[in-house]
C-alpha cells in the first residue's frame, strides 16, 4: 500500500508494526511515550504490562529467539530506556531479533539536559544492530519498516528506535513503503560451492574429524541438515554452550556442549579431534578455552553468516560464508551427488563412542538425593519433548548443560554470550506468548531469580503460565563455586540467607508456590505446575556447597578438566 | 603494521561516533582520521590510518564493513596510494637567522612560510606523515610553539 494517509506519528508507529505482524508489545509507560501508549486503544496490538523494562527487553528477546521474529519491548525515555539496555545488550550478544521501541524528550529539548532525557541512541550504540531516531513524524513508516529487515535478516540483533515526544504527536502524510534500500547492508552471502567441496574433501581425509555445532545452526533452524551430514560422514558431534540442542542429545553421534562446563566426553574428544566443522559459532572463550591452544591443532572449517566472525577468534583454513543452512544444504546435494554415506565404523567413532559410554558411566554425581543431576534428569523426564526450556545464569544453567538432554532441536534458550542474570524467567514469559501451547519452564537459580522475580505479576495477570524451576541453594552458587575453587574458601557476598520463602513469594503474586524437599516430592510438583494454568514457582532446595563439574578453568585449554574427585 | 582505510560513508550525523566509537570497543587504534563530503553530498569519505597486525587489520576491515552506514571500505596499499596531510607549524624565533634557517627548511620540505613575526613563524606542510615527522625533528632545536594536523587524506592511483 502506498496511499499516503494524513495521521500522527505514533498512529503510524502502530500502523507499520501491524503490517509487520506484531501482536503484542512487552513495556511499561512513562511521560515520553504516553502518545505511543493512547493508541493501545485503537489497535490491535495486545500490550503486556511489566514492572521492570528491563523484563521488556527479555520478554521480547524470548519471543523472538522462540518465534524468530523480532519481540517489540517499549520503554519510555531516560531511566526506562536505561533500563532496557541490559536487554538490548543481552539480544545483540545472542544475536536475537528484536525492536525496542523508546520514547524521547521534544526534539527541541534534545541536548537541553531535559527532565528524563537521556543520550539513549549514543548509550546503545555499541549493543544495537542499528538505531533509528526519526526526527519527524513523516518517517516513522520507513524506520520500522527497515528496523524490522534488519533485526531479523543475516545476523539477527536488537535495534532501537528512538522516538521524540512531539514525533509521535505530529501529523504527517504517511507513506508505508512496500520496498526500500539500505545501501550499506548486506545481509546476505552466497556460500562459495567449491569452498563447502573443499570442507567436503578435508573431513574425509581427517582421521578424527568433528562437528561443533554453535548457536547460529539453531538461530538457522538447520537441524535435519546438521543431522544428515553427521549421519552421511558418521562424525561424532559436539557443541557450544549456546548450539545446545541444535542436535538431538539422546541421539548415538552426540556429545553434547563443549567448553567452560561442557561434558567430559565433549570436551576429550574435542581435544583430541583433527578437523572440526564448525557452524555458526565465533568460538567463545567460554567454549574453546584458549584460543591459541585451538587452533594449534585443529584444521579449521568454519561456516557463518557474518564476514567478520571468520578470523576473529580462530583461523580457519577453509572459510564458507552465508547463511549456514544454505551453507549445510549445499554440503548435503554435494554429498548425495557424490554417494558419500559412511556405514562403517572408523577408529576414532569408536574410540568416540566408548570414550561418551565411558563418560556416563563414570562421571561421579553428587551423592545426596537432591543433587542436580538427578533433578534435572526427573525435569527431563517429565517434560514433553516439545517444551521450551529457558535458563538463568549461574550454577544451575550449567547443570541444566550438563544434566537436561534437549531432545528436540531448538528448544533449549539461555543468556550465553552476556551470561545476564535475571533474563530466564521473562525469555519465559515472551517464550510461553510465542508458543502458548508448549510447556515453558525456566531453569531458575535464586540469585538470578531474585533479579527480574517481579514479572510475577506480569505472568499472573497477563495469564502466561510459565514454570519457574528453581534450585535453590540460598547463595550466589557460581560464584561461592569460584571463591571455593580460586579463592581458598574465602567466601565473600554469596550467602543470600534463606530469604523470600519463595513459595509465600510466587503466593503472594497469586501464582502457585510448590516445595519440593526430595525427588518424589518433584515428580509431583512437576506434574502439577504442567497440569496448572497459572504461573508456578517450584522451589527446590540443594546442598550449597554442590559444585558444576567437570570445570575448566579459565585461561587453560579444554583436557584439563577439574573432574569429581 | 601501519594501514590505511578509505572508508565511505553515508553522510548523515552521528556516523564518524560510530566510527570511532566500534574502535574504541574493538580494542583497535586510530592513528589519525580525516573527514569530508564527497563529490556526491549524499556521502562522506573517512580516511583512518591505524595500526596492527595482520589479522588485526582485516579484522577491523570486516566489522567496518559490517556497519550498516558504510557503504565501502577499502584497505588502501600505501605503494599504489597517494596520501598526504597537512600540518602546521608555529616555531620560535630567537636569533637573527632563525627565520632564514626554518625558510629554508620548508623549502627542503615543499613547505609555505605564512605569518612571520618577530618571535615566530609559521609553516604549513604538505606531506606524507614520516616527511611531516621528519620536519618535526628538525624544527625542534628552534622551539615548536604549537602545531595542528589534519590526519591522512588517500587515494588509490590509477584506476577508473
Amino acid at each position: 500500500m502506498n496511499k499516503m494517509e494524513s495521521m500522527t506519528g505514533a498512529k503510524a508507529l502502530m500502523m507499520a508494526m501491524e503490517k509487520e505482524g506484531v501482536k503484542q508489545v512487552f513495556g511499561l509507560p512513562g511521560g515520553a511515550n504516553l502518545p505511543m501508549y493512547d493508541e493501545f486503544a485503537r489497535c490491535d496490538i495486545r500490550h503486556i504490562l511489566v514492572r521492570h523494562e528491563q523484563s521488556a527487553a527479555h520478554m521480547a528477546d524470548g519471543f523472538g529467539r522462540v518465534s524468530r521474529k523480532p519481540g517489540v519491548c517499549f520503554a519510555t525515555s531516560g531511566p526506562g530506556a536505561t533500563n532496557i539496555l541490559t536487554g538490548i545488550a543481552t539480544a545483540q550478544a545472542d544475536s536475537a531479533p528484536m525492536i525496542a521501541v523508546t520514547g524521547q524528550v521534544p526534539v527541541a529539548m534534545i541536548g537541553r539536559d531535559a527532565f528524563q532525557e537521556s543520550d539513549i541512541i549514543g548509550m546503545a550504540n555499541p549493543v544495537v544492530k542499528y538505531a533509528f531516531q526519526p526526527r519527524t513524524a513523516a518517517e516513522i513508516p520507513e524506520s520500522v519498516k527497515k528496523g524490522f529487515f534488519i533485526a531479523e535478516t543475516g545476523r539477527p540483533g536488537p535495534v532501537l528506535i528512538d522516538i521524540p515526544k512531539d514525533v509521535q504527536i505530529n501529523e504527517a502524510e504517511m507513506i508505508f513503503p512496500d520496498e526500500f534500500k539500505i545501501q550499506g547492508y548486506h545481509p546476505w552471502a552466497d556460500p562459495d560451492i567449491t569452498n563447502v567441496e573443499k570442507a567436503i574433501d578435508m573431513l574425509l581425509h581427517s582421521e578424527k574429524p568433528i562437528i561443533l555445532a554453535g548457536g547460529g545452526t539453531i538461530i538457522s533452524s538447520a537441524f535435519a541438515e546438521l543431522q544428515a551430514i553427521a549421519e552421511a560422514l558418521m562424525l561424532p558431534v559436539v557443541t557450544t554452550f549456546k548450539g545446545k540442542g541444535a542436535f538431538p542429545e539422546n541421539h548415538p553421534l552426540s556429545l553434547g556442549p563443549i567448553g567452560m562446563h561442557g561434558h567430559a566426553e565433549a570436551n576429550k574428544m574435542m581435544a583430541e579431534a583433527d578437523c572440526v566443522l564448525a557452524i555458526g559459532t565465533r568460538f567463545s572463550d567460554r567454549s574453546v578455552g584458549t584460543f591459541e591452544e585451538f587452533e594449534k591443532r585443529l584444521k579449521i572449517i568454519h561456516m557463518d553468516v557474518d564476514p567478520a566472525e571468520i578470523g576473529k577468534n580462530q583461523t580457519a583454513q577453509i572459510a564458507v560464508v552465508g547463511d549456514v543452512r544454505s551453507s549445510l544444504r549445499i554440503m548435503v546435494k554435494l554429498l548425495l551427488q557424490r554417494a558419500i554415506k559412511k556405514t562403517e565404523e572408523t577408529p576414532w567413532i569408536k574410540h568416540v563412542k566408548e570414550t561418551k559410554s565411558y563418560w556416563k558411566e563414570n562421571l561421579k554425581l553428587y551423592p545426596g538425593e537432591m543433587g542436580a543431576a538427578k533433578i534435572l534428569r526427573k525435569l527431563r523426564e517429565l517434560l514433553p519433548s516439545e517444551s521450551i526450556v529457558t535458563t538463568e545464569v549461574g550454577q544451575h544453567q550449567m547443570w541444566a548443560s550438563l544434566f537436561y538432554d534437549v531432545i528436540q532441536p531448538g528448544t533449549f534458550f539461555s543468556s550465553t554470550g552476556l551470561g545476564t542474570m535475571g533474563w530466564g524467567f521473562p525469555a519465559a514469559i515472551g517464550a510461553k506468548v510465542a508458543k502458548p501451547n508448549v510447556p515453558v519452564v525456566d531453569i531458575a537459580g535464586d540469585g538470578s531469580f531474585s533479579m527480574t522475580e517481579n514479572s510475577l505479576a506480569t505472568a499472573v495477570l497477563e495469564d502466561i503460565p510459565v514454570i519457574v524451576f528453581l534450585l535453590n541453594n540460598s547463595s550466589l552458587g557460581m560464584v561461592a563455586q569460584w571463591q571455593r575453587t580460586f579463592y581458598n574458601r574465602r567466601m565473600n557476598g554469596v550467602d543470600q540467607g534463606h530469604c523470600p520463602d519463595y513459595v509465600k513469594l510466587a503466593e503472594s503474586y497469586g501464582a502457585q508456590g510448590i516445595r519440593a524437599q526430595s525427588i518424589d516430592e518433584l515428580d509431583k510438583a512437576i506434574k502439577t505446575a504442567l497440569s496448572s494454568d497459572v504461573a508456578t514457582v517450584i522451589d527446590i532446595p540443594i546442598d550449597p556447597e554442590e559444585d558444576v563439574l567437570p570445570f575448566v578453568a579459565p585461561g587453560t585449554s579444554l583436557s584439563e578438566m577439574i573432574l569429581p574427585s | 603494521m601501519w594501514a590505511i582505510l578509505s572508508i565511505l560513508v553515508q553522510n548523515k550525523p552521528g556516523i564518524l561516533f560510530k566510527v570511532t566509537h566500534l574502535f574504541r570497543s574493538r580494542n583497535f587504534n586510530i592513528d589519525s582520521i580525516s573527514v569530508g563530503v564527497t563529490d556526491n553530498p549524499d556521502y562522506s569519505k573517512m580516511t583512518i590510518t591505524t595500526y596492527g597486525d595482520e589479522k588485526q587489520v582485516e579484522q577491523i576491515v570486516k566489522q567496518l564493513d559490517k556497519m550498516i552506514d558504510t557503504v565501502k571500505v577499502e584497505q588502501l596499499d600505501e605503494h599504489k596510494t597517494v596520501y598526504r596531510e597537512l600540518c602546521l607549524f608555529k616555531i620560535k624565533l630567537s636569533n637573527a637567522s632563525d627565520s632564514m634557517e626554518i625558510n629554508k627548511l620548508a623549502n627542503a620540505y615543499g613547505g609555505k612560510v605564512h605569518d612571520v613575526k618577530k618571535d615566530s613563524i609559521m609553516v604549513e606542510l604538505t606531506a606524507t606523515p614520516d616527511q611531516i615527522h621528519a620536519f618535526e625533528e628538525l624544527a625542534k632545536p628552534f622551539g615548536i610553539i604549537d602545531m595542528a594536523r589534519t590526519g591522512v587524506a588517500a587515494l588509490q592511483r590509477g584506476g577508473a
